[in-house]
This record gives C-alpha cells, structure tokens and sequence, in this order.
C-alpha cells in the first residue's frame, strides 16, 4: 500500500539574485515496508525534500506547487499544530552526524521517556521498560545498565543506534534518514544499514533514505530516485537504475564510481561540470597554453633532477621516500601532576618505501593515524621516534627542520577540503605565484603571468581564473586550483590526504582522472591517503593498511584487493559497498 | 571530578598570587611610601630608621612575602589619607556595596533571563524587536546618566525618592543593612535600578545569543522531528542548554556590577567601597588603592570557582570526566 | 548552489544587507554627521570654548535660544562660566572621540598583534599572554582604567599630570580594552591556523611573520572589525565615564562627560540645559555606534541571521 505520495512539489527560496528553485516539479511515492532511497550529488536538492515531508522547511523557503499525500491526508495544507502532531507519531527523522543530535545534558533514559510519553499515556515505569526493550532491539549490549548514561558515553556507531530507537519509540510510518551512515566508518556503517533493513521488513516501515553514496543505495534500497539540479533523472527498482541506466545523466554517474573489484585506467563519460557564471571579458593572457605549462614543467624538472645529481650523485638512485621505525606520540593535552602522562601515540613502528613514480596507498579507518603520517612526513607534526628521508637526505622532525630544507619544495601535498586549502583573500593569480616567488622559479613578473594562465589550462581551468578569488570557484575546481599550485612547486612526491572525499562522485572522477595524467606526465610519485578503498584501488601500485597507528599490511595492490593477508583487510574489504551489481 | 577541583583551585591561587603581586608593586613603587606616612619636618635619619623598621630594606621578595602574609591575616595596614587601618574602612563600606550589588544582580535576573528567552524564542515578533531596539539604547546609555535622569524624575521633580545615601540603616553587628526599613529600601531603589539597566541588557542579550544558538543545533531539531510538546523542547531542553553558558557570563558580570557601582555611587553619594575607591584615586591613597583591588579580585576568585562548580553539576561532560 | 551564495564576496553581501537595514543607514548618517561635527569643530562653533577670554562670567547660565529668558548668541544655552554650550559641546564630542579613537586604535594594535602571535605559536607565549588576559578580562575596563589612571597620578604629580591626563586617559582605555582584541584575534587565529591554506604555507617553508600578516591576517579582520565597533562605543563610554567621575581629561578641556558632571551640579537648581545636551549628544554618538556594531556582527555571522 502507498504510504507516501509527493506530486508535483516545487520549493523556491528567495534570496538576493532572485528566486532559487531548490526542487522542481517532483514525483516520488514509498509504499509501507520500501526503503526509497533518494541519490544525487550536493545541491541536488535531496535534503529538501526531506524537509518538506517532515514539515520542517526552514525559512525563507516555501512550497510553491504541488502535494504530500500520507495515507490520505495532504500533509501540505496541515496546520503547524496538527502537522507537529504527526511528527513522532506517522513521521520520524533520522539525522546525518549522531555526535550532535542527542542532547548532552539528558540522559538517553530521559530522552526516551519523554519522547514515549509525548505520544502514548502510559506510566514513567512501563515507557522505561519499552525503552529498555528498544535500545536491545537497535543492538546496543547491556540495555538496562546503559539507558541512564549520557550521550558522550556512547561511540558513533552505538550513538546513532540510540538515534534510531529515539525515532522509533512511536512507532511511525514513514522515517526520513538523511545520510544516516556518512558520519561513520564502513564497518559500522555495514551493521547500521543492515539495522535498518531489519527494521523495514520486520515493523513495516517505509523509509526514504536520503544519501550521496551510490553503494548505500545499492546495498538496501528497494527503488531508488535519482535527483539533479532539483529535478527527478531517472526512478526505479534499484537494480535496474544501477545496472542499467538509461539517462545520459545516471549513465556518468555510474561510470564515475569507482569499484573495488575492478581497477580502470581512467573514468569514462566525465559529466561535464558547469562553468561559472563568466565575466564576459576575452581577458586573456597571450602566448599561454596548456602545452606551455606541459614544456616548462618538463624542462625545470630535468634541470633541477640535474643539479641534484650534481651535488648528491650517491644518493640520487635512493628511494623518493623511507619512512623507518616511525612513532608519533602527540603530548598530553593536560600533563598531570600526579602520574607521569605521556601523551597519544598515534603512530608507532611504521616502516616502507617509496619509490620514484610509484602511487602508495595508505589506507584505514578515521583515528587509524593516516592523516598524522602524512603531517609527520611533511613537518607538521613532530615525529618522536625513527626517521623519514627523502632520496637519502634526512628530514627532520617538522619544529627542527629547516625552513629553508631543500627538500620542502621536493614534497608537496594536496589536502582534503578544497574550502580551506585555498586562501580566500588572495587572487588564484597571488595563490599560484607564491611558490615561484619562494623558490626562485619564475621571475618576471610576465613570465609568471604566462606559466600560471597555461598551468591554469593543463589543469583544465580557464585563464580567466587567475583574476578571481578561490570562493567564486566550485570545490572540484578549487581541488584543481589547488593541483596546479603543488605542480609548480615541482615536486618529486605529491602527498594526497584524501584528495577527494569532499567532492562529488562525478567531480571526484575527474579529478583522480587528473591526478592519473599529471603522474603519467611527470613521473611523479604520489602518496595516496584515503579511508575510500575503491577509490585506493584506482590509484595505487602499493598498499599500506593502517590500524590505531600500526601497519597492519603492505604490499601490491592487486593481491591487497584480491587476496588480503591480515584479518583486519579482510574485513575492511568484506565491509565495503562492493556495487557488484554495477560489474 | 575532584581533579577539576583541585585544578581551578589551584588557578585561583595563581590568579590571587598575581593580583597581589601588581598590588604590592603598587604599593612598594608608586611614591614613597615613607614621604606619604611623614610630615615634611621628619629628618633623614628618622626616615631612614622607619624605613628600615618597616622592613622596606629587606629584599623585594621578602617584603612581598611579607605583604601577602599580611593580606592573608588581614593586616592591611593604614590609609596615607585618613590615617585609618584600612581593615575597618572597607568593612565599614563592604555591607553598602554588596547590598546594592546584590540588589542589581537580582533585578537583572529576574527581567533579563525572561526577555532573553521570550526575544529569543519569537524571533522576528513585533515586541521581540521593540525590546531589542530598547536594549540596544540601554546599552549604550551611560549608567551616569540613567542615575541622573532618574533623579532628576524622581527625587528633583516628582519628589517621590531620596536621591543620596542610603537612608536608615539598622545594625546587626558590624554589618549595617538597608534591607530591613522601609527607607532604607526607598534610598536603594534608585541606584539599584540604576547599576541594574546595563546589567538587564547584557544580560538579556546574552541569553538570546546563547538560546538562538542552541536553537539551531540538531538535537533540537531531533527533538521537535520526535514530536515533543514545543513547551518541553524550549523550556526543558534548550532552557538547559543556554544556562550552561550563560552561568559563566553570569558569574562575570557580579564583577561588572561591582565595577560600575563605583559611578552609581559616586552619582548617589552612596557610601560603599566604590566611593572609598574614586577618594583613594582622586587622593594618590596607594595602600587603599592596592587593598581594594586585592580584595575585588578575591571577590571574582570566588564566584568563578562557584560557577565552575556549578557548571559541573549541571554538565556531565564536565562532571564524569574528571 | 545555496553554499555557493553563501560563498559570495562579504563585501557585497555586507552592502547588499546594508542597503536593507534603514536602522544601519540612519546610525550611519548620525554618526558620520556627529563625528563630521565634531571634527570640524574649529570651524563651524561660534566661539572657542578652551579660549577662556572669549566669554564672559556675566553671560553664565543662560538657558537655550528657544526659551524667555534665551539669548540668540547661544543657541544651545551657556554654562556656569559663560561658555556656549554648542560650541563646548562640539569641541567636547571632538576630544571625546579623538580619546576613543585613538585609544581603539591603541588596543586594537595592541591586542591583534599579541592575539595572532599567541594563537599561532601557541604554547608558553600563549598560555602565559591569555592567563594575564584572564585576569584583566575578571576586572572590568572600568576598573583597570581607573587603576592605571592612579598609577599615573601617583607616578606623574600634579602639573606634569595635567599635561598627561588625555594620554593617561588615552593609554588606560587602550589598556583596558586590548583584552577583547587579543581574545577575538587568537581565538579566529586559531581556526585560520589549523585551515589547510595556512599548513600549504607552512609546508613550503614560509616565515611565521609572514603567515601570520600576509595568510592569517586578512582572514581574521571580520571579526575583527565587530570588536572594533563594540569597543569604539565602550571607549568613548569609558572615556565620558571617567571624565564624569573628575578622573578623566583636564577641567580646563572639558569632553561631554566634563560637562555632564559640571551639569549635574545645576541641575537641582532647574539648570537642566547643561546636563541634557551634553548627555544626549553622547547618547546619540553611541547608539549609533552601537548599532552599526551590532548590523556588523549580525552581517558578518551567518548563523545569527
């Protein structure tokens, strides 16, 4: 039977450059038992849709057309009193990051209860003893004894747990998830979306799972609806939409995921990404183009490739990377007085090699050190044990290292929030002319001109960005803003944190399609960091597998992916969205 | 628990160690403090013999050990002016500034905390923004010239209230108080209320800021997408939420309060400790200068450890981590 | 497409908010009069009221223009001394916020400088600068102005003191005020440092002093600029304050906080002219100051809106 039906709806939001339409003339209907997952990448307008059924739209949004049905009621013409009644009761909403939506001052008992007796009379004993039976029902050990333990005092997976029994102590109909799993690693992401399957088919409840990962989708929706711009692409069982995609849309979208089990040269069919709204000047700078970049690039890299040799012809044949025996231990935040504290390890007995054009992979989960590594590496945070060289140089721990190290410009690093990673009161131009400033590289003012409007078009970006600041571009472009300013740099080693987990899947595909090429090119070697397994798989030659601050397994990629050695891989791999369908 | 205790104890001793180490730097550098205490027609020698009879000889850190021991003992020696142990002045004068004080700090609760959440909560309301523009004037008003006004509407042209002093006191031991005649509170009325305006505001416009926020977070949202009674959500959840905050802030401005009642004082020639402070200003009075401010910094000591405490019981990511 | 809204230029979107608060438009338009006033002082009052031979003591509390026993020379009215009250008004708003500007000016320097410097090097430098900000911030400006104020009277007596008093009075509202700046400075400092734009430069190798002015610095004025109007009014309230309490400037350069306490000795008599345009001179002053720091604040923090 049909639970919900959305007919039509068009939300607007006005703002300063006119009315925004955030969805467009929308049909989506979930029967009882479905769970509807509803895909598309940001500023699809998922999330809106979300908010509209629960009567949650926040000003100065409104509905401009169209219906909700719930079984039989227009939710759409509800008063906010009648419409707040049915919310717990019919409506439940499951939100993105469980750190913050439960209260820290209550206990979970109190927030259960209160919610349970908002809904049902029934005495504070016999809502405890539902609450106590719940919590054991969404999987948390020990019920009775942790229902009277505060927020904080649960994990992320067991506090998104806590989430779901909030929401389904009234037994609602119909429950929005907004990206229920992307706050948390995969292996609790695995056990949450089986949770919520289970509940599905057991209680009967129609769930519309709003999320932006193909392989949530795939792993427990029934049908599936596929958002752009606010508009409806393509609906359907989720097999066919998946395997089979008819709309030139969902067929890049698909293309553009990248699978664990399969390793792709590079990512076909890129879906376009819109230009930005261009000034309409022919500004321009002459005599640059991406092939200038490309000649200049290759040129530098061979002279400075020279004079190192020059000085150290001993060491030039050492690998680009030696990390040996390495621990961090990051100091206490508060030392005691009492007894001797001697701070976090986060990293510790870490060993490999990298060597010149080769893409390592380091993977692991969040707190698994991954990040700390790389900082360690490029001196931002103080090794305490071990060392790191670098074609046989030493470098040292970030606070004894020479500003002026010549290796600081050899190793250069792409970040993963291509929001912070760019300076916004400085022009792309200011940007990407400081490390041909610093290092001496380029300098006449001119010839800087002409190298940064090519690089600008090696990367695929149009000249014209050099006059704009980093917020006028969107993140996949900034990403790449931020590529062309480490390629100047002429780095031997390019250490990517996560390169891509901010961006869209579409946009992600080319960037790594860009990375790949730039690699190609210039026979650098990249150090590859990311908790994406599928996307690792894409880009590395070797793997390293971290876990609480210790390599768990290195080795060649192929084997990792296909034959893993350590228990903890195995069950990283068995954990992952695999998309089998998609093969 | 008991190491965030020990910890902001041991805070507060520091704070205390380093308020009494610029009040004794006061006292030891700024002017002589032999000149001060002798007339003119003193000879060298007998300055010299008192100078070395005091101690002032001795190395810096003796004597500074020996100024906090006082402070500690309640030795706070004599006024350069009145010749006075200093001791008796302020205890004579602390029970008109905590009064008053207290007074403020009550009427500022009990109007600002209300208007705070009511503007908070009808955001874009009609009496929400004439309060807000209301605030925003008392903000910016000086407390002198409320006190002014106020006299010059109550006491000058109606004639309905004493415009200085405190009126009738009644004395239980040394502590005199104007709570328990009925002129006592007509003289208290005014100052009051004028130490209090700058306090309602702030303290309003605090817990808008600190509610809007909480307001916005997403177990709030959680909370009304559950279906709870809106009156439960605001009153019972976020309410809790904003204290936690606002009781810092609160905590902060008994201080402010105690700061500004030196210009109430002065506007009402209201006898307390602001009073005595602005004449040991006006009158290069160092000792008194240096114990006064000693002792507003205890005062503050002692409320922020009371509102850390407080904070801890009714946070308990505060409490249970220790 | 929201976010990228979001993302659009602060300047334009600030203008843009502008244009739609007529409240903000009018604080403007008052205060730009007022200081425009204030400043052209020397040219617009119709006498020089530091200039002690040009009035007369037989000219001494006359009431406003407007009333019966007015006097068309003085619009405004005069004071105990024969002063006119426009022009000692005037020139009174003039010292007024020449003390509060600089002394903003002051602390802001002052307090920005150390802020960035504790937020990004961190550590002893930061724990020992905030702890000695802590103490400060538990006493109230008013309190530690008043304090530096006698410090300066035991340490410059008499005369010299006379001479001093406007930066006496200048450096003690500096002093008390820097607090917030620091505070304001480390604690943007601190989210800008840990942003990946300020680790890129690090990695590169570049000078601390050079992140911190050139990377940081221009990232963190917003907030910035918020303190700099909420304490520009508190400084010229500090300032009046003061001044009404005999501490501030010299009697001889009275600011309106001088006149309101000459005032405020007529005023029982029913000499109410010298105390009402004085204070509300300085009322208006800053409340549109403070508005226009509240349009800031608001304008520059999304989530408030």
């Amino acid at each position: 039977m049909t639970l919900l039906e959305i007919n039509n709806l068009t939300v607007r939001y006005p703002t300063r450059f006119g009315e925004f339409t955030a969805i467009e003339a929308i049909d989506l209907n979930i029967s009882e038992g479905e769970i509807h997952g509803l895909v598309g990448e940001s500023g699809a307008g998922k999330s809106t849709i979300g908010a509209v059924v629960m009567g949650l739209l926040e000003s100065p949004g409104y509905i401009a057309s169209g219906n909700v049905n719930m079984l039989g009621t227009d939710l759409t013409t509800l008063n906010p009193t009648d419409y707040h009644k049915l919310r717990g009761n019919q409506l439940g909403m499951i939100f993105q990051d469980p750190q913050t939506s439960l209260n820290p001052l209550f206990t979970i008992a109190d927030q259960l209860i209160t919610t349970i007796q908002q809904h049902n009379e029934v005495s504070e004993n016999s809502a405890r003893e539902q609450a106590i039976a719940l919590l054991d029902e969404v999987g948390i050990d020990d019920a009775e004894g942790r229902i009277d333990d505060f927020p904080h005092q649960f994990s992320g997976g067991m506090r998104q747990r806590v989430v779901i029994a909030l929401v389904l102590c009234t037994n609602p109909k119909l429950i929005v998830a907004d990206e229920p799993t992307t706050a948390l690693d995969v292996s609790i992401q695995k056990r949450i979306l089986v949770l919520l399957k289970d509940l599905a088919r057991q209680r009967g409840v129609g769930i519309l799972l709003i999320t932006h990962d193909i392989g949530v989708i795939a792993e427990i929706c029934d049908r599936v609806t596929v958002l752009r711009q606010g508009k409806v692409v393509e609906v359907g069982p989720t097999t066919n939409v998946i395997a089979q995609p008819t709309h030139e849309y969902t067929i890049g979208l698909m293309a553009a995921i990248p699978l664990i089990g399969k390793r792709l040269e590079r990512f076909q069919n890129i879906i376009a990404e819109e230009a930005p709204s261009d000034d309409n000047t022919q500004w321009h700078v002459s005599g640059a183009s991406a092939e200038y970049a490309e000649h200049w690039l290759h040129e530098n890299y061979t002279l400075l490739q020279n004079q190192q040799q020059a000085v150290a012809s001993a060491n030039s044949d050492q690998a680009i990377l030696v990390v040996n025996d390495l621990e961090v231990r990051y100091p206490p935040e508060n030392p005691g007085w009492f007894r001797k504290n001697l701070g976090y390890q986060a990293l510790s007995d870490i060993d490999f090699e990298l060597n010149r054009g080769e893409v390592l992979g380091v993977v692991g989960e969040s707190g698994s050190g991954k990040s700390t590594l790389a900082k360690a590496i490029v001196g931002l945070v103080d090794y305490t044990r071990g060392s790191i060289s670098s074609n046989g140089i030493v470098l040292e721990p970030g606070s004894q290292r020479s500003r002026k190290h010549e290796a600081r410009r050899r190793l250069q690093m792409i970040f993963q929030d291509p929001y912070s990673s760019l300076n916004n009161r400085r022009t792309v131009e200011q940007i990407l002319a400081e490390p041909l400033k610093f290092y001496s590289l380029v300098d006449s003012r001119a010839d800087r001109r002409k190298l940064l409007a090519s690089v600008l078009q090696l990367v695929e970006m149009p000249q014209q960005a050099l006059r704009k600041y980093p917020h006028q571009f969107s993140g996949g472009q900034r990403q790449r803003i931020a590529i062309a300013r480490s390629l100047l740099c002429l780095p031997d080693l390019l250490i990517c944190d996560e390169p891509t987990s901010a961006l869209d899947v579409s946009i992600q595909a080319h960037v790594l399609n860009l990375l790949k090429d730039l690699q190609d090119e210039f026979n650098m070697a990249i150090l590859f960091i990311s908790h994406n397994l599928a996307v690792v798989r894409q880009m590395a030659d070797r793997v390293v597998v971290l876990k609480d601050g210790e390599v768990v397994e290195q080795g060649d990629s192929d084997v990792f992916f296909t034959a893993p050695s350590a228990e903890y891989s195995k069950l990283l791999l068995r954990e992952t969205p695999s998309l089998s369908i998609l093969n | 628990m008991i190491s965030y205790v020990a910890r902001r104890l041991l805070q507060s001793v520091f704070v205390m160690l380093a308020v009494s180490l610029i009040a004794f730097t006061l006292f030891r550098f700024v002017g002589d403090p032999i000149a001060q205490m002798v007339g003119q027609e003193t000879s060298l020698e007998d300055q010299a013999r008192l100078r070395s009879e005091m101690g002032l000889n001795d190395p810096l850190i003796t004597q500074y050990g020996r100024f906090v021991k006082n402070l500690a003992t309640g030795e706070f020696g004599f006024s350069y002016r009145t010749r006075q142990p200093i001791g008796e002045m302020i205890l004579s004068r602390l029970p008109a500034t905590l009064e008053l004080g207290f007074v403020s700090l009550l009427i500022s609760l009990l109007l600002g905390i209300p208007a705070g959440i009511y503007t908070a909560l009808n955001k874009d309301g009609f009496i929400s923004n004439s309060i807000l523009v209301a605030t925003l004037v008392g903000v910016s008003v000086p407390t002198f010239v409320i006190g002014i006004f106020l006299i010059y509407l109550f006491g000058v042209t109606l004639g309905w209230l004493p415009t200085f002093g405190r009126g009738e006191v009644v004395e239980i031991g040394w502590w005199k108080t104007n709570l328990l005649t009925l002129d006592g509170w007509r003289s208290l009325i005014l100052p009051a209320l004028t130490l209090g305006v700058y306090q309602v505001t702030l303290t309003m416009r605090l817990i808008r800021s600190e509610m809007l926020e909480v307001l916005r977070t997403d177990y709030i949202k959680f909370a009304v997408a559950r279906g709870i009674d809106y009156r439960t959500v605001h009153y019972r959840h976020a309410l809790k939420n904003t204290m936690v905050p606002v009781i810092t802030i609160i905590g902060l401005q008994f201080g402010g309060i105690i700061a500004f009642s030196i210009v109430t004082e002065s506007v009402f020639q209201w006898p307390g400790m602001g009073l005595l402070f602005l004449d040991s200003i006006r009158y290069v009075d160092i000792p008194v200068m240096s114990v006064y401010l000693v002792l507003i910094a205890l005062i503050f000591v002692v409320i922020n450890l009371m509102v850390d405490l407080l904070y801890a019981v009714i946070d308990p990511r505060v409490r249970l981590k220790g | 497409m929201l976010s990228r809204l979001k993302r659009a230029t602060v300047e334009n979107e600030l203008l843009y908010l502008f244009l739609r608060k007529p409240l903000a438009q009018l604080a403007l338009f008052v205060a730009t009069m007022l200081i425009a006033g204030a400043f052209l002082a020397n040219w617009i009052a119709p006498t020089n009221p530091y200039d002690l031979t040009s009035f007369d003591l037989l000219d001494s509390l006359i009431p406003p223009a407007w009333t019966e026993t007015g006097d068309a020379r003085f619009i405004l009215g005069t004071d105990d001394q024969g002063r006119d009250l426009l022009s000692a008004i005037l020139y009174g708003a003039r010292l007024s916020l020449l003390v509060g500007l600089t002394s903003i000016a002051f602390a802001s320097v002052l307090g920005v400088s150390v802020g960035i410097t504790a937020g990004y090097l961190g550590g002893r430098f930061d724990a020992i600068v905030m702890r000695i900000a802590d103490i400060q911030l538990s006493l109230p400006a008013i309190l530690t102005a008043l304090l530096i104020d006698g410090v300066a009277r035991g340490l410059f007596p008499g005369a010299m003191h006379d001479e001093l008093m406007i930066v006496v009075l200048t450096v003690a509202i500096g002093l008390s005020l820097w607090v917030n700046f620091a505070r304001t400075a480390r604690a943007s400092t601190f989210v800008e440092k840990n942003k990946e734009y300020v680790q890129a430069a690090e990695i590169m190798g570049q000078h601390p002093l050079r992140i911190m002015l050139v990377q940081i610095l221009p990232n963190i004025l917003g907030p910035i600029m918020v303190i700099l109007a909420i304490d520009l009014a508190v400084a010229i309230l500090l300032e009046a304050t003061l001044s009404f309490l005999g501490v501030g400037v010299p009697a001889n350069q009275p600011s309106l906080g001088t006149l309101i306490r000459i005032g405020t000795e007529y005023l029982f008599s029913g000499e109410w002219w010298i105390v009402i345009f004085p204070s509300l001179t300085l009322i208006v002053l800053i409340v549109s100051v403070n508005i226009l720091g509240d349009f800031l604040r608001d304008a520059l923090n999304p989530r408030l809106r």
